[in-house]
């Protein structure tokens, strides 16, 4: 679906949001799935799909700036986080779960701080604090992509035998996830999409204090062999997360950055368990 | 491209798509002789149907022995995926069928296996698909072919017969000025002697029948899809960005920003066509393709001892490979092809001086070489098409078709080389008897 929203000059972008092939009706609960660093919804095509067909609102946004949708692309954590508000008032949505992976599990995280009990779960899906990015590999997003890209990909790939995957039986993840890297970097013009979210998932220094107000049940989905985020990057958060007295859970699937299209069973699995089971028990 | 420590081609041609099999242990790729695969629930059969999850349901949508060959095939070629097909002549079909219907039009290259060009000469037509051929050095012609409805270009990596090397760089730009994409037949290059999506190509696909088994033992095609071309900017393919009432009324561009090809093709295409690969098919080619590299190395230096023979030899006036400098495609060989014009391949004609009876005669003195109508067997190939394929015309026609009445075909193998060009010597030795 395209939305369109208002930027903070007082002019307008349009943004899009896949709802896995249903209409979206305000009255359903609504899960915000949110992508990482130059991806798209498609990233989440084996979950946000399933969801839509048994009972949910499904809004994977683009985020600003990235593919289908307008407007400038988010410079930091906390303005990518200020859409995702501007992306729930538009829709008239008062309270929902945010999904996010990567760079958008801090997005996810940002966002539940700031709306509190607007947002019912929270998962963060290859999550770190600090998500710190080598200066190697944020100077080469910025002068050479391309090498960026590769490294990236070798860094989140776990496999080379992976399942039945996003585009069916037959689908090669390394080759997919270069492709859609090229084509994210070549949906905007005028910034460079990559650099730009490597220096946010980098500067952003609010987690700590992000956990400790986020008022809803937690998911912390990690990939066992993760190289862009390994398991431990987490421990600051899952730890804020015990000390501040939250409801939480980790689970691990046996794979690498790219849960949603290596481990899609297990991802979808982990998800069902966390919505399903909180969403039952606030109703 | 092999990127930051990206596994190489040797490693993605034995691993690609395939681990130790988790139930059994199995370490070789387990044959799935099975035409449909259990659901675990109602819900998990509606959610396969659906994609809202992956799995396999049937064998005619995918099949798992032959998802790791579709995997393994897209990885060497630098693709998102692929889709295996009962030949190569079903992966053209699906791949014209898939992106487009009555009313649309092809530019072709004139240099094409002639399976390829009947399928887009006599049988598309009938079904209102249109195509216009150029010399595929024709640049200008490749761009003054466009159409308002034009919706692909197509050529092969080397072209049948006068291994004609296309300019995949410039023949792909002129395709993206368009706005449509490059479909390449790679058969006879293989992904190890080119990479046709570096160069800009969009879509690719081979006869896995030829070298990709390389033993002339099963029939199978393989179409990749390099992620490359954005359907939607272009906005000639509704087919792929527009809600589908055949299914589910999806917008198949959206389900996947970079994979609507491989969606449609296999939902619809394979669906209703239904003109997949047997499982047992993609295991045997599995198994050539752990070889490839090993295969084609071998292929590419005993080529290089039968041309230089051929060409020292005074009974033959014209010997058709890249590795001649006065080849036509000589230059973009060495500029293009990973190997230079030493991988342009092992399928090539020489001209032998002399009749039509010569010529038959070079055929049936033959031991080694097979005389029949295949390529890129691991065993040494040859055919005389004025005798063959060909016979019913004239001399003058054969000319017009770049064949000469003692134009001969071979497709070298895997034999000791000294073994080869004794076995042609003895044979051209039998055709100068001929002419006497």
């Amino acid at each position: 679906m395209k939305l369109t929203l208002k930027n903070s000059t007082g002019g307008s972008y349009d943004i899009y949001a896949y709802t896995g092939g249903k209409d979206f009706e305000v009255s359903k609960p609504t899960l915000v799935f949110i992508h990482g660093v130059l991806n798209d919804h498609s990233v989440w095509i084996l979950q946000t799909r399933y969801f839509a067909h048994h009972g949910f609102n499904v809004l994977a946004v683009d985020l600003p700036g990235h593919g289908r949708s307008g407007g400038d692309a988010p410079a930091s954590v906390e303005e990518a986080a200020q859409f995702i508000e501007a992306l729930l008032d538009a829709v008239g949505v008062q309270q929902a779960s945010l999904i996010g992976h990567s760079w958008g599990s801090l997005i996810a995280l940002e966002t539940a701080a700031h709306l509190k009990n607007r947002i019912t779960h929270l998962a963060l899906v290859g999550t770190a604090f600090p998500m710190k990015v080598s200066p190697a590999l944020i100077e080469a997003s910025l002068n050479n992509p391309t090498q960026a890209l590769e490294m990236v990909n070798v860094f989140s790939r776990a496999t080379l035998a992976a399942p039945p995957s996003a585009l069916g039986p037959g689908t090669w993840v390394y080759g997919a996830s270069m492709a859609l890297g090229r084509r994210l970097l070549a949906s905007n013009p005028h910034v460079n999409i990559f650099h730009r979210g490597f220096v946010a998932c980098d500067s952003y220094s609010h987690g700590l204090e992000a956990m400790a107000e986020v008022s809803c049940p937690v998911l912390f989905l990690l990939g066992e062999t993760d190289q862009m985020t390994p398991p431990r990057a987490a421990k600051s958060l899952i730890d804020q997360a015990r000390a501040s007295g939250k409801s939480f859970s980790v689970v691990k699937v046996p794979m690498g950055h790219h849960q949603m299209s290596e481990a899609p069973e297990e991802t979808l699995n982990a998800l069902k368990a966390f919505l399903n089971s909180q969403h039952i028990a606030q109703t | 491209m092999p990127g930051y420590n990206d596994p190489s081609f040797d490693t993605l041609a034995l691993h690609a798509g395939a681990a130790p099999d988790p139930a059994t242990g199995a370490r070789a790729i387990p044959i799935h002789l099975s035409t449909s695969f259990v659901f675990e629930s109602s819900d998990h059969a509606a959610s396969l149907f659906n994609l809202e999850r992956a799995g396999h349901v049937y064998s005619r949508i995918s099949n798992p022995t032959n998802a790791v060959l579709e995997q393994r095939i897209a990885a060497l070629e630098g693709g998102i995926g692929a889709i295996t097909t009962a030949s190569g002549q079903a992966a053209l079909h699906l791949s014209v069928a898939t992106l487009m219907g009555a009313g649309s039009h092809i530019v072709a290259s004139t240099a094409l296996y002639g399976g390829s060009h009947n399928l887009l000469h006599y049988t598309l037509s009938r079904f209102g698909i249109e195509t216009t051929f150029v010399h595929p050095n024709d640049l200008d012609a490749w761009r003054a072919a466009v159409r308002p409805n034009t919706k692909l270009f197509f050529g092969e990596t080397v072209g049948n017969p006068g291994l004609d090397v296309l300019d995949i760089p410039a023949v792909s730009a002129i395709a993206h000025e368009a706005g449509v994409p490059l479909l390449v037949d790679s058969t006879l290059t293989t992904p190890y002697l080119l990479k046709p999506f570096d160069l800009g190509a969009d879509l690719v696909y081979h006869s896995a029948t030829k070298f990709l088994s390389g033993h002339g033992t099963v029939i199978g095609g393989v179409v990749v899809d390099g992620g490359s071309f954005d359907w939607d900017k272009s906005g000639k393919f509704p087919e792929l960005t527009q809600s589908y009432e055949g299914f589910h009324n999806m917008v198949f561009s959206e389900e996947s920003t970079v994979g609507a090809f491989l969606l449609r093709a296999r939902r619809e295409g394979l669906r209703d066509f239904g003109a997949c690969m047997s499982p047992h098919s993609a295991w045997l080619i599995l198994q050539g393709i752990e070889t490839l590299s090993l295969r084609m190395d071998r292929h590419m230096a005993n080529t290089e001892k039968v041309v230089q023979f051929l060409a020292s030899h005074p009974l033959v006036s014209r010997v058709g490979h890249p590795l001649m400098e006065s080849h036509p495609s000589h230059a973009r060989a060495e500029k293009l092809l990973r190997f230079g014009a030493r991988g342009a391949g092992s399928v090539f004609s020489f001209d032998i001086q002399g009749s039509r009876e010569q010529g038959k005669a070079f055929i049936e003195a033959l031991k080694i070489f097979s005389h029949l109508a295949n390529v890129g067997d691991c065993r040494s190939l040859v055919i005389h098409p004025a005798s063959t394929t060909h016979f019913r015309m004239s001399d003058d026609a054969l000319a017009h078709a770049g064949i000469g009445p003692g134009t001969i075909r071979l497709s070298i193998g895997l034999e000791d080389p000294a073994d080869l060009v004794d076995d042609l010597k003895r044979a051209l030795r039998a055709a100068e008897k001929a002419g006497a």
